[in-house]
């Protein structure tokens, strides 16, 4: 999987300055794809040193993490960082463009359904006519069916990023131990051991 | 930020009673109700219908609020930590007050995070920048948090429930109770649970995030790394698999195993790929009780798999019923279940394991499990069971689902506890069954 990155990596690392200390606004926008930008106008505040994670996206309902990059960051954390990136954008692209396809299905399927019944989409008082739940279950049933490969694939390789992730942290954390306990330091005095 | 909470209560906060002294009486008792939000909304409304004369409009009501606030020096500074409260309590519900609170001045020092509480003449996208950024969270561990995050980690409440099937089918194995070996099946079951729950919500992250009942699950939250979780799985599942091979047998400890195998494994990648999970999920919940068994006999007897059965096929009417009403979430999330893919195969099947009950709980005292009485005592319960699960085959409607749902709730602990007290009493020195219709003298 990291070899297959790599090509995307070096395209990401010339927009990307990752030896550059994070000083708040303009770093962000340097460091992330330009649909990042327009997804999040937040930026921490220069002392943080520590990633930050917001609140569920609206269109995908994931939550972005904007990664803290620190001086003399190791090849292997930036392969970590550039990994949980793409993983993330991946991720959002495929929930928004899902949540986005369900809710214009069900409304289309809502609306050929009150029209082959004759009734128009709001009732007298105004209020939106839904329809019962044996109706909608046409609609859910016909979406998981259409939609198998699909998810099929995304959870393949969700589960194959997840693992490579997480070992990518289990080694990033015992070689930044095994620095802190043999004495090396990156000569900035970082903190010692794991981040979360 | 008053808008949060108050929006929440809009429908009722949009009719007040504009009518003089009475309603500047009203108002204030209104405004410090919400101060201290003890009120429910129901209250608000019987309050509101009193005088229905003038009606007043949202934003004039806060507006008035926001003056009445600000000039009394000491409500300002404790409605804000109480809205942040209403507002937490209704986003985070897992969440324990406790720790609301406690999140609560951590909230104001935290870099990255500006703005003056009371100012009504901020502009909007400030505003709404402010409050956007008030939502970031740094990504690291708070200590104190974490006994909370592993108990949901773990879900500790399914984990407690699985635990006491075990216990059950302990208590149901014709041997003496030995306290040591019961406490160890226990205390092994509780983290081969812990290790498989956690296991399956490292996988799930994307999944969780977009259905409301998981969105507030702890890696979904980023309040732990999946390093962490990770760890943790392995920090109970190792020693919890070693205690019950080396501390009650061999053959417990590998039904411990294959049971996080069958759930991490196949349980929960087949949630998203074929309806079989289900099945498999039902398996994964009828161990428990098995491995109870053989931590008191050491062997698979017919009792332990009867005891396996019961929790099999009970499995059918509790969770069918419960996916019935999440069809939607379950549809948009990509979960094949049967109630969104085979409707008709969710009802027949829940009908037809409901009935089965009736059945197994008859096998009770042919298998010398239990007394010829358990089948007559538990036969109300499983009648009620069966009956609701007709309805739900027949009609298919949500409020049938949730009836079956909540009474398979009670209908499990009643039948372990009816199989408990017509337990069939042994000398341990007999092969042969003693006299039959004996009760156990604990009753």
């Amino acid at each position: 999987l990291v070899h297959s990155k790599d090509s995307k990596k070096d395209s990401k690392t010339a927009t990307r300055s990752p030896t550059k200390h994070h000083t708040g606004e303009t770093i962000p926008l340097i460091r992330r794809d330009p649909s990042h930008c327009q997804r999040t106008g937040f930026s921490p505040a220069a002392a943080s040193k520590c990633d930050w994670i917001g609140p569920p996206d609206r269109l995908s309902n994931l939550r972005p993490i904007i990664y803290h990059i620190p001086e003399n960051e190791t090849p292997l954390e930036r392969t970590l960082r550039h990994l949980r990136q793409d993983t993330e954008d991946w991720s959002h692209e495929f929930w928004t463009n899902q949540n986005f396809t369900f809710s214009k299905e069900k409304e289309e399927h809502v609306r050929s359904q009150l029209s082959s019944k004759g009734l128009s989409e709001r009732d007298d008082d105004g209020r939106k006519r839904t329809l019962s739940s044996e109706e909608m279950a046409v609609f859910y049933k016909h979406f998981l069916d259409k939609n198998m490969t699909r998810h099929a694939s995304y959870n393949r390789e969700w589960y194959g990023r997840n693992f490579t992730i997480t070992l990518l942290m289990a080694r990033v954390a015992l070689h930044n131990t095994w620095r802190t306990l043999t004495g090396q330091t990156r000569g900035t005095g970082r903190e010692k051991g794991k981040s979360t | 930020m008053y808008k949060t909470p108050c929006s929440r209560l809009t429908g009722v906060w949009k009719c007040l009673s504009r009518d003089g002294l009475v309603g500047v009486g009203v108002q204030q008792k209104l405004i410090a109700n919400v101060a201290r939000s003890h009120m429910s909304a129901r209250r608000l409304i019987q309050l509101c219908r009193r005088d229905q004369a003038e009606w007043m409009t949202f934003q004039h009501l806060c507006f008035l609020k926001r003056q009445y606030v600000k000039s009394s020096s000491v409500l300002c500074q404790r409605v804000r930590p109480k809205q942040e409260h209403v507002a937490s309590v209704l986003d985070d519900r897992d969440d324990s007050v406790v720790r609301q609170v406690q999140q609560i001045p951590a909230l104001k020092p935290e870099p990255g995070t500006v703005g003056p509480p009371c100012d009504p003449t901020e502009p909007e996208a400030a505003r709404a920048a402010r409050l956007e950024a008030r939502q970031w969270k740094e990504l690291k561990v708070e200590y104190s948090d974490l006994p909370g995050i592993y108990a949901r980690l773990s879900k500790l409440k399914l984990t407690a429930l699985v635990v006491t099937t075990a216990a059950a089918g302990y208590a149901m194995a014709p041997v003496p109770f030995d306290p040591v070996t019961f406490l160890m099946a226990s205390v092994g079951t509780c983290l081969s649970s812990c290790t498989a729950n956690s296991i399956n919500q490292y996988f799930e992250v994307p999944f969780d995030s977009n259905m409301n009942r998981t969105k507030n699950r702890p890696l979904v939250r980023g309040q732990i790394s999946p390093l962490h979780a990770v760890s943790f799985a392995l920090a109970c599942g190792i020693p919890g698999v070693t205690l019950l091979t080396l501390g009650v047998n061999p053959l417990t400890g590998f039904l411990g195993a294959l049971n996080i195998f069958l759930y991490t494994c196949c349980y929960t990648p087949l949630k998203r790929l074929s309806i079989t999970n289900t099945w498999v999920g039902a398996v994964v919940g009828a161990i428990p009780p098995v491995m109870g068994w053989t931590a008191a006999t050491g062997s698979l007897d017919p009792g332990a798999l009867l005891l396996g059965a019961f929790l099999f096929s009970w499995q059918f009417p509790h969770f069918n019923a419960l996916s019935w009403n999440l069809r939607e979430d379950y549809s948009r999330g990509g979960y094949r279940m049967m109630s969104v893919t085979h409707p008709g195969l969710c009802k027949r099947v829940a009908l037809r394991h409901s009935v089965g009950l009736i059945g197994l709980s008859a096998l009770g005292p042919v298998l010398d499990v239990t007394t010829w009485t358990f089948p007559l005592v538990s036969l109300p319960i499983n009648l009620y069971i069966s009956y609701l699960a007709f309805r739900f085959y027949r009609y298919g409607d949500r409020q049938n689902a949730r009836k079956l749902f909540f009474c398979s709730l009670w209908h499990l602990p009643m039948l372990l506890l009816l199989a408990l007290t017509c337990k069939k009493s042994r000398v341990p020195q007999d092969e042969a069954p003693v006299a039959p219709s004996t009760p156990s003298p604990a009753l």
